[in-house]
């Protein structure tokens, strides 16, 4: 039911872990099956420099966290909230139906922790936009 | 390509060589009808009451009582409940069942409560066995059939059925049985276990998927669900699937005379996986009876990863096994057996269905032994969850909770 896209990101996940030196996490939970993706940014000049996940979740779970991870490093918070969940599932070159609410996740995680960074800097997602 | 290994009985089992064999000739040398008068329709027919004898011997039931072939157990389940409750409407309307049991009876019981019938799902322990003093309590004057699983298949809990059939014949209330997962797997006795109706399925035991039978005691009297012709005792109409009938009678039979053999294999397979697993992986916990459970059921929970993760790696590895992670239901919601269980949600997540078959050997399952931990250290490495971070945390957040309980 996966693509061999999907499969060769959830068994080699890339930027997985967590990260000490965190800016922002954006903690998410996946209101569908009650799954769990945490989002780790870094950034500098408003530029996503790192990023790393950690997700309790399902195969479509860790290789959208993993995608998501990849498609998001060296842009700008504005790039970066501009990507939604399908722009994940179609580098992925798509994702079964009844998984594209995992994919959601994902891309819930990272605005999550992109409007956690804001805050932290006294600011809103209206300031970047 | 590495060697399959079916871990995954529960979901499907490879017909046996001699079973084949035995329906080979009912699809092209003897096609005959059993309704018809003539020399090939008796053959059938007659081949069909063979696989009855069979049948009845597996659960030693009375030349007597009638062994009434179906679809499947599915539909075996339907008959049962619908066909008695339509038949018996004016003595009541009230059924129980267990929390424990298959789909198949939970859903038609919510369709009969559409239809005027009341219906109480009996709790059960943390193991799934059914709480007998429950079941006494929940028996009204209306109550007319009193339905349990003998063995559950996601969990391996088996029912103390002798027990609930006293219950129930103080009663004066027929009890069915659902035993799918148990034929073949721990004798049965219709008579002694004081049994009135009972399901089987073909597959479950190495038949051909598509048949099923319905056990009915003499004097139990029920209504068909399907109309038409009259065949099977006019209680299930249409053209008799023959070769499949035949196939389930040879896997009665074969079931029955290996009975004590296979078990006695499958319990040593199972319990060397279990301890295997729960040795070599901690916050690891067996699921269901410790010992009260299936000869070949092995279900074992891992905490803070997902189950279809684990599954997903072990397939890579040649281990086909099901999980009841809510990520793999088609409703996206975890097990009702596990939650009934008291397991949480996010535990339930975690959980390995692990149903051995006749074929498996010791060799795999110590291959599995060692396929296992360095996969599930790997989730665990990619989980937010932790000894230190536990799920509830994250309770209040934007949980929604109404998804409805059912897992096939
Ligand atoms: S995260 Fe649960 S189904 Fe994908």
């Amino acid at each position: 039911m996966y693509t061999q896209k999907v499969i060769e990101h959830f068994t080699t996940p890339r930027n997985m872990g967590e990260m000490e030196d965190a800016d922002a996490i954006g903690k998410v939970g996946n209101p569908v099956c009650g799954d769990l993706i945490w989002i780790y940014i870094k950034v500098k000049d408003d530029v996503i420099t790192d990023i790393t996940f950690k997700t309790f979740g399902c195969a479509a779970a860790i290789a959208t966290s993993s995608m998501i991870t990849e498609l998001t490093k060296g842009k700008t918070l504005k790039e970066a909230y501009q990507i939604t969940r399908n722009d994940v599932a179609e580098n992925l070159e798509g994702l079964p139906p009844i998984k594209m609410h995992c994919s959601n996740l994902a891309a819930d995680g990272l605005h999550k922790a992109i409007e956690e960074y804001l805050e932290k800097t006294g600011r809103t997602i209206d300031d970047i936009k | 390509m590495v060697e399959q290994v079916n871990f995954n009985h529960s979901a499907g089992v490879p017909i046996d060589e001699r079973v084949l064999q035995a329906m080979e000739p009912y699809f092209r040398k003897f096609y005959g009808n059993p309704s018809s008068v003539h020399s090939a329709g008796q053959q059938s027919a007659k081949a069909i009451e063979n696989a009855r004898v069979q049948v009845s011997q597996l659960i030693a039931a009375d030349s007597k009582d009638r062994i009434i072939f179906t679809s499947g157990a599915t539909e075996a389940n339907n008959l049962a409940l619908q066909g008695f409750a339509y038949r018996h409407r004016r003595n009541g309307n009230h059924i129980i069942i267990s929390q424990m049991e298959h789909l198949s009876i939970i859903n038609t019981v919510k369709f009969l409560s559409k239809q005027g019938f009341e219906y109480n799902q009996v709790k059960v322990d943390q193991y799934g066995v059914i709480d007998t003093q429950a079941l006494q309590k929940a028996i009204t004057d209306q109550t007319i059939i009193i339905s349990i699983q003998h063995g559950n298949k996601e969990v391996g809990t088996i029912q103390p059925i002798a027990k609930i059939s006293k219950i129930a014949n103080d009663a004066a209330i027929p009890l069915h049985v659902d035993a799918v997962a148990s034929a073949g797997q721990i004798p049965i006795d219709v008579t002694k276990m004081g049994i009135s109706m009972l399901s089987l399925s073909s597959n479950d035991l190495y038949g051909p998927k598509g048949v099923g039978a319905l056990f009915t005691k003499r004097g139990i009297s029920i209504q068909p669900i399907l109309l038409g012709g009259g065949q099977e005792y006019g209680i299930r109409s249409g053209s008799e699937n023959v070769a499949g009938i035949v196939g389930m009678g040879a896997a009665a039979e074969i079931a029955q005379q290996q009975l004590e053999k296979n078990a006695t294999h499958l319990r040593g397979l199972r319990d060397n996986l279990i301890k295997g697993v729960l040795n070599k992986v901690d916050e690891a916990y067996l699921n269901g009876h410790p010992k009260n459970r299936l000869p070949n059921n092995a279900n074992i929970r891992f905490a803070f990863i997902e189950g279809e993760s684990i599954t997903l790696h072990l397939s890579l590895h040649g281990f086909l096994v099901a999980t009841s992670s809510a990520c793999t239901s088609k409703t996206l919601a975890p097990s009702h057996c596990l939650l009934s269980m008291g397991v949480s949600e996010a535990e339930a997540h975690g959980a390995l269905q692990l149903t051995l078959g006749r074929e498996n050997t010791l060799n795999q399952v110590d291959r599995f032994i060692e396929v296992l931990p360095p996969i599930i250290t790997k989730l665990r490495a990619m989980s937010p969850l932790s000894k230190d971070v536990p799920y509830d945390l994250f309770e209040d957040e934007e949980h929604d909770h109404e998804h409805s309980h059912e897992h096939d």
